[in-house]
């Protein structure tokens, strides 16, 4: 015991020995790092605050005019009273669209491009046109749908053109999140799978997809909720500033919230009235929004408790 | 009174791109013994024994030349049914790997995926599989739990147990108790002794003792060649080489 003290005490000694003026290191760095912890943490309370401020504001402004009825009801005399079911459910509808067609279509993209042709050239300029992809302005998706989807594949302004447009959108999103997801796989995995005789699909089918689905989805989800508020790409494909019901199939045009909001802050004829009820529509469009993003981040901490890490 | 050749590589090489693995590796593995492939890290034992099943293939740019001959099929020839030979030849990995499902999802596996739907028969395979493997009575109260609820040593068990599910001929082990504790090994060790019985066995092992005490057999390998491949007994006592005998006595590796 005595012994041992000693020793480490002559470790000490010489370590102090050896390094001169290691004490002043120790105090600058410990400096530079609390002005380093104090500027990232200002940072993460800029960020906050706008998050928070928004909240509150929409909130503060949007929540007088929240009522059972103007959740339920269609709009009445030119949009100053009644309520915006019909854009509720038209960008419900819409955002269903975007899900039904982007999510097969990224999924089965996805599995291409990591389980058939990893690393092959090809695959990497389809890897960098994807992401290039999600930087296109979503103006220019809706321009592009409307070229597409209305004129040339004649489906009119509808809810099939605005959920195409609207899953094109989402889909360069859906596909890189889906290929994290596969990626993230273990190789022993598939290797395990491969050994007992399964065939590359099986091993797909079975173990690589089953424990990829929760990223999968939360990418789907994060993506879809990213493009179910956006204005731009419904603007000429499938939102309506007024219909007196609701839409009875896909190739009927809609009412949907963003587009909602763009047109009583720019068009009609009683300002202050559609200004409330706009942010009436924020305060809506925000919760779904949230609420979306929401369930992606519950089924994310439920894989995580699923594999432990 | 010599064991009948269960699998016999003629001049094999093998390439990851330009470099060359394993060179001009014959070998007669036989049927019911314990094999056991020892050699410092990156000598090729591992890749040796994936070329059996052809778990090779899955490494782009990879190429195997000679022969490897299983009762009398050639396993490289393009017409050999690749899945039907990993059902003949199981593995055991370096590191458990049960899939993130229920123990009894994981049994079953091998069977539904060969088409069996079964119930009954399904059962009675995964209980059978799970005693041959000594795991039953540790895990039967808790056949829907998740796997990876297991131990690291329980883990690899079940990843024996389900390679037993499908009846395969060969067992491969690449380094199966490369990630466990004392206790769980021996568990390990006193299990491929008792499989022995029915099955082929190829271990790849880092542990000189391991392969003392379980094989019937051993090769040497090194930088993908094959030095010396004996009767356990006569490699480890009498080795013809002097390099296997600088390796036994740890002066390199």
């Amino acid at each position: 015991m005595n012994t041992q003290t000693g020793l480490t005490d002559n470790i000490a000694v010489t370590l102090q020995k050896n390094v001169p003026g290691r004490q002043k290191l120790i105090r600058t760095s410990d400096i530079t790092q609390a002005l380093g912890f104090i500027f990232l943490a200002l940072c993460i309370l800029v960020a906050l605050f706008f998050l928070g401020s928004i909240i509150y504001f929409i909130t503060s402004r949007g929540i007088a005019v929240i009522s059972w009825d103007f959740l339920t009801e269609v709009p009445r005399r030119a949009m100053t009273k009644g309520g915006v079911a019909p854009a509720i459910v038209g960008t419900f509808y819409l955002t269903m669209g975007a899900i039904a067609f982007a999510l097969p279509l990224g999924l089965a993209s996805a599995i291409y491009l990591c389980e058939y042709s990893p690393g092959s050239v090809v695959v990497n300029i389809i890897r960098l046109s994807i992401n290039n992809l999600a930087g296109v302005p979503s103006v220019v998706f809706g321009l592009f749908g409307f070229a597409i989807f209305v004129k040339i594949l004649g489906f009119g302004v509808s809810i099939l053109s605005g959920s195409l447009t609207l899953g094109i959108m989402a889909l360069p999103g859906i596909i890189s999140a889906s290929q994290e997801a596969i990626l993230a796989v273990p190789q022993s995995f598939r290797e395990a799978s491969l050994a007992l005789g399964a065939t590359h699909w099986q091993t797909i089918k079975k173990v690589v997809l089953p424990t990829a689905l929760p990223g999968i989805l939360t990418g789907v989800i994060l993506n879809v909720g990213r493009v179910a508020g956006e204005t731009a790409p419904i603007l000429f494909t499938a939102a309506t500033f007024y219909t007196r019901g609701y839409p009875d199939s896909i190739f009927s045009e809609v009412m949907a919230l963003p587009y909602h909001i763009y047109a009583l802050m720019t068009e009609g004829t009683h300002p202050e009235v559609q200004t409330q009820i706009a942010y009436g529509c924020s305060l809506i469009l925000l919760a779904l929004v949230l609420a979306i993003s929401a369930c992606a981040i519950i089924l994310r901490q439920r894989q995580r408790i699923r594999y432990g890490s | 009174m010599a064991p009948e050749v269960k699998i016999s590589a003629q001049n094999i090489d093998f390439f990851y791109g330009k470099t060359e693995a394993l060179k001009n590796i014959s070998i007669d593995i036989y049927e019911k013994q314990v094999t056991a492939f020892i050699g410092p890290s990156g000598c090729g034992k591992s890749t040796f024994i994936r070329l059996i099943n052809r778990m090779n293939d899955l490494i782009p740019g990879s190429r195997v030349e000679g022969q490897i001959m299983m009762d009398g099929i050639d396993i490289n020839h393009p017409k050999t049914d690749v899945v039907d030979l990993r059902r003949r030849v199981g593995m055991v990995f370096q590191k458990p790997n049960p899939f993130p499902k229920s123990i009894y999802e994981n049994m079953a596996y091998g069977l539904i995926i060969g088409g069996i739907r079964d119930k009954a028969f399904i059962e009675q395979r995964v209980v059978n599989s799970l005693k041959r493997a000594a795991l039953y009575d540790e895990v039967k109260d808790r056949l829907n739990d998740s796997a990876l609820m297991l131990s690291g040593g329980q883990q690899q068990r079940l990843c024996i147990a389900r390679c037993l599910v499908v009846e395969p001929e060969v067992i491969l082990f690449d380094e199966p108790c490369a990630s466990l504790d004392p206790i769980s090994t021996r568990k390990i060790e006193e299990l491929i002794l008792e499989l022995k019985k029915d099955y082929t066995i190829v271990i790849v092992t880092h542990n000189m003792q391991q392969a003392a005490r379980v094989s019937d057999y051993t090769a040497f390998m090194y930088l993908g060649e094959l030095i010396e491949y004996d009767r356990t007994e006569k490699i480890f006592t009498v080795p013809k080489e002097r390099m296997t005998e600088e390796y036994l006595s740890g002066k390199f590796g």
